[in-house]
């Protein structure tokens, strides 16, 4: 059974503002009822002051999405719509004493309610297609569908980008095996043993690529070179040959081998692949 | 364990979920304390200490023996429980066939079958996944298709752990017998509460667990009938003729052992008993509460059980609330319960999101009273009508569902 507290236990057993506001000029819907919980918000705001004179919940679902919903509605009547709109799924969690890594959705579920009813207060439009697939991430409630979506959009390989890209798997870590299912559909293949490529170099396939991805490794040791009032250009690449022109204080400076070799290890981690810096310009000739 | 105590004095506690687990019969504790304490040898000494534990294990296997209608006790293997003795069943027939690239089973098996069976799957075997209709029956005819002299195993639930259902195992056993397929059994829920007969039944392979018929957990059992090939999961030891290596767990053997005597008079004495209230709990619930139904095979299926799922509401909300009156029951199977998907078995039925977020399932045993199904008759209609005054799919003023008004910009 889960370990609530007795805050989500007090704001399940004795919700507070469980109603249908009448007069209400602010609606915000969530959920559906496949997922297993569902929010209906509905809010009473002062078009004047934008105050939130009074809120109601209706909610299908679990004790801890009864509870966060209950919760929301206290935390937000006397309040304005600007400051609502600061509150973060964490400030539920917080006012609850906490919930349990797995609920952590139902107070996503009333952060997603509360501006879906602030949208329709201020007439905006909410767009967001709802997708039906199988439930991957129990805790975000993130289906396979989104994945995919998210994984051909950004070319993401690992578990460790589908979690930053979606935050599926980001807490309790037990569908990282599905998760790991989706990617390999997606890619065709196994996923590879991640031990077997360290550090994961993003490897170029294009020489377009492979430049955005020299000029990256450039801007990492550009604010080195340029706080001893330097700098540094990319010249030409070729196979493995990438030539640089150093300018500015590094021109003509002692060091400027000790720097071409810290570029050439810099450009080398990022392509995934050894390379060679040769200067070119001014500093060739040093 | 101090909330627990608290309780007692305040109500009395109705326990019924008894298909996830259920509590150890004085008689059976009583004949395995001296197995914790003075008979600690190992069956497997020469020495008189260890010679004691070895004949009391003996006398359990003729026991289990007994419940489970075998021709020989030496076709019992006691495990540590019923997870281990399925894996072993179908992990035993996959090695003992390795040319054969196929297994059958169903959708709605325990995790214990369905998982392993998943992997299996990933690793390049074929699985044929049954299906079954909206009363959880098997569709017969996709099982006949299945079977061929390519399926190394094929493996069944006798009766489902969350509806009660029975699958027709008999028929099926003698089916895959004249493909030359072994065929396993999970008969988990079967045990202790229907008579079973595995001689000369075609069932090759057959599990049961102690703790679902009032012996301890950590034990369980698997059938293998003699002349069956078999190749074992555990390698180490002579314990149970090489089939199950590992020092025997005695005291828990010794209680399954007495747990299956009891279960045998039990099956007699009791169901008709376990059958009536079980019946009067459910006319009861559908005849107080709107909109709710049992799923489910009603008319074929274990004497204990009753699955009835309850629109526009969600389970969690109501075991929450039937565990502050004492009132223990299951939402799906105990294992999913840190899902929260509606378990695979509502879903392999087809029924409805609408309620298959809201399906509770309650198990009697022999220990269930009359008071206990009172109770919940007096508690659980106005905890549902609570929950649903608190749904947006349900519309408060005609006291009927408003499903068509809720409809999210965004889930």
């Amino acid at each position: 059974m889960w370990n609530y507290s007795e805050k989500v236990k007090q704001h399940f057993f004795q919700p507070k503002n469980a109603k249908a506001v009448d007069h209400a000029n602010a609606i915000g819907d969530v959920g559906s009822i496949s997922c297993g919980d569902a929010l209906r918000l509905s809010l009473k705001v002062n078009p004047d002051s934008d105050v939130i004179e009074d809120a109601g919940f209706q909610t299908f679902g679990c004790g801890s999405a009864i509870a966060s919903s209950s919760a929301l509605t206290e935390m937000i009547i006397g309040q304005t719509i600007d400051q609502v709109m600061r509150i973060s799924n964490q400030d539920i969690v917080d006012f609850l004493d906490g919930l349990p890594p797995e609920k952590m959705h139902c107070s996503v579920m009333g952060m997603e309610a509360l501006h879906a009813a602030v949208a329709q207060y201020r007439g905006e439009e909410v767009a967001e297609e709802h997708e039906e697939g199988e439930l991957i991430c129990k805790c975000f409630a993130i289906d396979d569908a989104l994945i995919k979506r998210v994984v051909s959009q950004n070319n993401l390989e690992t578990l460790d980008e589908v979690i930053n890209y979606t935050k599926a798997g980001g807490a309790c870590a037990a569908c990282h095996e599905k998760i790991e299912w989706v990617l390999e559909e997606c890619l065709g293949t196994p996923l590879a043993d991640p031990i077997v490529t360290p550090a994961s170099p993003s490897k170029a396939n294009t020489i377009v690529g492979k430049i955005r991805l020299i000029e990256q490794a450039l801007e990492q040791v550009r604010p080195q070179l340029q706080a001893d009032g330097g700098d540094v250009q990319l010249s030409d690449v070729e196979d493995d040959m990438v030539f640089v022109s150093l300018t500015g204080a590094c021109n003509g400076c002692g060091l400027s081998g000790a720097t071409l070799a810290m570029i050439e290890q810099k450009i080398s981690a990022v392509l995934g692949e050894t390379i060679t810096v040769y200067p070119t310009g001014a500093a060739s000739l040093a | 364990m101090s909330n627990l105590t608290t309780l007692n004095k305040a109500t009395q506690l109705a326990y019924l979920d008894n298909n996830a687990t259920t509590q150890v019969d004085a008689k059976v504790l009583e004949q395995m304390l001296p197995y914790l304490s003075e008979f600690y040898g190992n069956p497997s000494s020469i020495h008189q200490f260890g010679e004691q534990v070895g004949k009391a294990i003996e006398h359990a296997r003729q026991q289990v023996q007994a419940l489970i209608g075998a021709s020989y006790s030496s076709e019992v293997i006691f495990t540590s429980c019923a997870t281990e003795a399925s894996a072993t069943a179908i992990m035993s027939a996959i090695e003992a066939f390795p040319n054969r690239k196929e297994i059958i089973t169903s959708v709605i098996e325990h995790p214990a079958t369905l998982e392993l069976c998943q992997n299996l799957e990933r690793k390049g075997y074929t699985v044929h996944w049954i299906k079954v209709d909206a009363r959880g029956r098997l569709d017969m005819e996709a099982y006949k298709q299945a079977l061929s002299s390519e399926v190394a195993v094929a493996s069944f639930m006798w009766a489902n752990n969350e509806t009660g259902s029975l699958f027709p195992i008999r028929g099926m056993a003698e089916l895959a017998k004249q493909h030359g397929i072994l065929f396993h059994t999970d008969a988990v829920q079967v045990a202790g509460k229907l008579p079973i007969q595995v001689a000369d039944s075609g069932i090759d392979l057959l599990s049961i667990s102690g703790h679902k018929f009032h012996a301890p957990k950590g034990v369980g059992a698997l059938y293998l009938r003699r002349g069956a090939k078999f190749r074992p999961l555990l390698r180490g030891g002579h314990q149970e003729r090489g089939r199950r290596a590992g020092t025997e767990n005695s005291s828990g053997i010794v209680g399954l052992g007495k747990a299956a005597e009891l279960a045998m008079q039990s099956i007699e004495q009791d169901s008709a008993r376990i059958k009536m209230m079980r019946d009067r709990l459910e006319m009861g619930l559908l005849a107080r509460i709107p909109h709710c139904f049992v799923t489910g095979d009603p008319r074929h299926r274990v004497p204990n059980t009753s699955n009835i799922a309850f629109e526009f509401v969600e389970g969690e909300s109501i075991l929450l609330m039937l565990d502050q009156h004492g009132i223990a029951a299951s939402s799906g199977s105990a294992c999913t319960s840190g899902s929260l998907e509606p378990s695979h078995v509502m879903r392999a039925m087809d029924i409805p999101y609408t309620a298959a977020h809201g399906a509770i399932r309650f198990s009697l045993s022999r220990f269930t009273s009359e008071e206990m199904i009172d109770q919940v008759l007096a508690v659980l209609p106005g905890i549902v009508e609570k929950l649903r005054m608190l749904s947006p799919y349900w519309d408060t003023v005609s006291n009927q569902p408003a499903e068509q008004s809720f409809s999210p910009v965004y889930a």
